[in-house]
């Protein structure tokens, strides 16, 4: 796919790149910088930024998280975003892959219309039912728990879509049946032959569930009302309100440091979720 | 033999995620319209209306106000965003570009990062007197003094758009890539002996064919766009300011819902967004549809 070089004539060639390099420059620029920003201000007093801009680091960036610590507990953010996190991206893993299998590897009746039943509803907005869901929570006292936040991992179609179109690409029926010469029992099947082999669907929806996760900001607000029950998207909105406002490099240095990690864990990932976008979306 | 047997465990394989489904998902969507048919206030019993919360809805200058408001942020956004998307697919595809690699993943950061820091990010630097945004633009010579942004409601709009704009277009390019890298080979080479140049290619071959990805593309981005709530949320106060131009929909949603207490003319709300968005895709659709004909 790349490079393809299709008539392109000599004499305008050199220009074209020289052109087509400075869009693409222009464009990273556009991109890092607001976070560039973000990171040289976090480092930076407040007299400093009042003073005026700067693209060099300054020196404050112990003090900025000390005046950040005495307002906002973010370490309690981290903690608590890890806590609905990581089993509501666990829940998604297990249920999503149990089901996709169900549907990619038996024929069952009305399959067909269950499927297109599943699909459907991934079209349906996510507050549709926020109102109804949050009533249900609180007739059973879920409310201000981690609970109702996890749950939904349970039940992500779109998970399930794409583990499915995986499965029926990378597992052949052949290895089923053989298992089931030896006797092996179809829980068996799954966990120990089909499992392996689609897993790296599974580790790469995992990655999207908890980025979905971690940044959901609408769920936690409504559901959660204890500031110390609070992950960091909703800790970080409060920030704004705060007397904190007039003290400009704790609140960079607070916004770099809950976007740190993410910056940190894309370096590593970034190849498996951009294979995994196009993955999911394009093939029918 | 087996085989046959074998095929009804499928049903135990997607019932326990059925069961949870249908409770936590299906049951509150069910319910939400029901309590749409009433008045509730969360304390009180809930009284039954009808429809009347519907009728309440359709002459609500603050609901329609929110429509318009989505759809302009949702509109100034998309175009800039598809139109750099598809330029950049298109000079990826067809030249050798150094780290492409790099750029695509680049491109793609901002959408990865919690909206909410970055509505909060931008809430800083788009400050009055002491925000980079109004100090560089005073220092390049392109204000003579600081626009106070956020106090503008046009301007609100466009720096939501913005941000919209700096978090989607990196994906729309993977997207559009993988679907012009989906187009065989052979179709240019056909074109190139017929002595197209490239504009034409690009114009007559590539277009056409990318037809089915634009319109996922945008029917995609206008369900995302029609509920977008984090960014406009957060940017300003919380409640749609300045001049209600940043309450979107579910930012009208949540705030009657959940700081009103109105829950019945919240679920009637969350149902009339929903229709909402299922008539402007069903629009989007067969707008891009029917353009193909022609």
């Amino acid at each position: 796919m790349q490079g393809m070089n299709i008539a392109t004539t000599r004499g305008s060639k050199r220009f074209t790149y020289v052109y087509i390099y400075l869009i693409l420059g222009i464009l990273t620029l556009l991109c890092a910088f607001p976070l560039y920003i973000m990171f040289i201000n976090a480092t930076r007093s407040n007299i400093e930024i009042l003073n005026g801009i700067s693209f060099l680091p300054s020196t404050h960036a112990v003090q900025n998280y000390h005046t950040m610590q005495s307002k906002v507990p973010i370490w309690h953010g981290f903690i608590n975003s890890t806590l609905i996190t990581v089993p509501f991206t666990l829940l998604a893993a297990f249920f999503s892959s149990l089901t996709a299998y169900g549907f990619a590897m038996y024929d069952f009746k009305y399959k067909k219309y269950i499927f297109g039943f599943v699909l459907g509803t991934m079209m349906i907005p996510m507050q549709l039912g926020l109102i109804g869901y949050f009533e249900f929570c609180n007739y059973f006292g879920l409310l201000d728990t981690f609970f109702p936040l996890i749950i939904t991992g349970a039940i992500n179609t779109g998970s399930v879509f794409f583990i499915k179109q995986y499965t029926e690409q990378s597992l052949p029926v052949s290895l089923m049946e053989a298992a089931r010469m030896d006797e092996a029992s179809e829980l068996d099947i799954y966990w120990r032959i089909a499992l392996p082999i689609i897993s790296p669907s599974i580790a790469t929806m995992s990655i999207f569930n908890f980025v979905f996760c971690w940044n959901n900001y609408m769920g936690p607000l409504v559901l959660l009302f204890s500031e110390d029950k609070y992950p960091l998207p909703v800790l970080i909105s409060l920030v704004r309100g705060t007397a904190y406002r007039t003290d400009f490099g704790a609140m960079y240095f607070t916004i770099a440091l809950s976007i740190l990690p993410i910056i940190v864990a894309y370096a590593f990932l970034s190849k498996y979720l951009i294979s995994g976008l196009t993955l999911g979306a394009v093939k029918e | 033999m087996r085989l046959r047997n074998a095929n009804n465990y499928g049903y135990l394989f997607i019932l326990p995620f059925f069961i949870l489904f249908f409770i936590f998902n299906l049951y509150p969507i069910f319910y939400t319209f029901t309590l749409s048919l009433h008045e509730y206030d969360g304390m009180s019993d809930k009284v039954y209306i009808g429809f009347e919360n519907y009728s309440r809805l359709l002459s609500d200058d603050y609901f329609w106000k929110s429509i318009f408001s989505t759809w302009r942020i949702w509109f100034v956004n998309i175009i800039p965003q598809i139109g750099v998307a598809l330029w950049l697919a298109a000079i990826f595809t067809f030249n050798r570009i150094k780290g492409q690699a790099f750029f695509r993943a680049f491109f793609y950061l901002p959408n990865l990062v919690t909206m909410a820091s970055i509505a909060l990010l931008f809430n800083v630097l788009l400050d009055w007197q002491n925000g980079f945004i109004n100090q560089f633009l005073v220092i390049l010579g392109i204000l003579d003094e600081p626009i106070n942004w956020l106090r503008i409601p046009s301007a609100s709009q466009n720096w939501v758009a913005f941000i919209q704009f700096w978090m989607w277009y990196g994906q729309t390019t993977i997207l559009l890539l993988a679907g012009m890298s989906a187009i065989p080979t052979s179709y240019y080479e056909a074109a190139i002996a017929d002595g197209a140049n490239k504009t034409k290619i690009f114009f007559y071959i590539t277009m056409p064919l990318l037809r089915p990805t634009l319109i996922y593309i945008t029917v995609v981005s206008l369900i995302g766009g029609m509920q977008i709530f984090d960014i406009p949320m957060v940017l300003t106060d919380g409640a749609g300011a300045p001049e209600a131009s940043l309450q979107t929909m579910v930012i009208y949603l949540y705030g009657q819902a959940f700081r009103f207490n109105q829950y019945g003319y919240g679920s009637a709300i969350a149902y009339g967004i929903f229709v909402l968005i299922a008539l402007f895709s069903f629009i989007i659709y067969f707008f891009i549809h029917k353009k193909e004909e022609v």
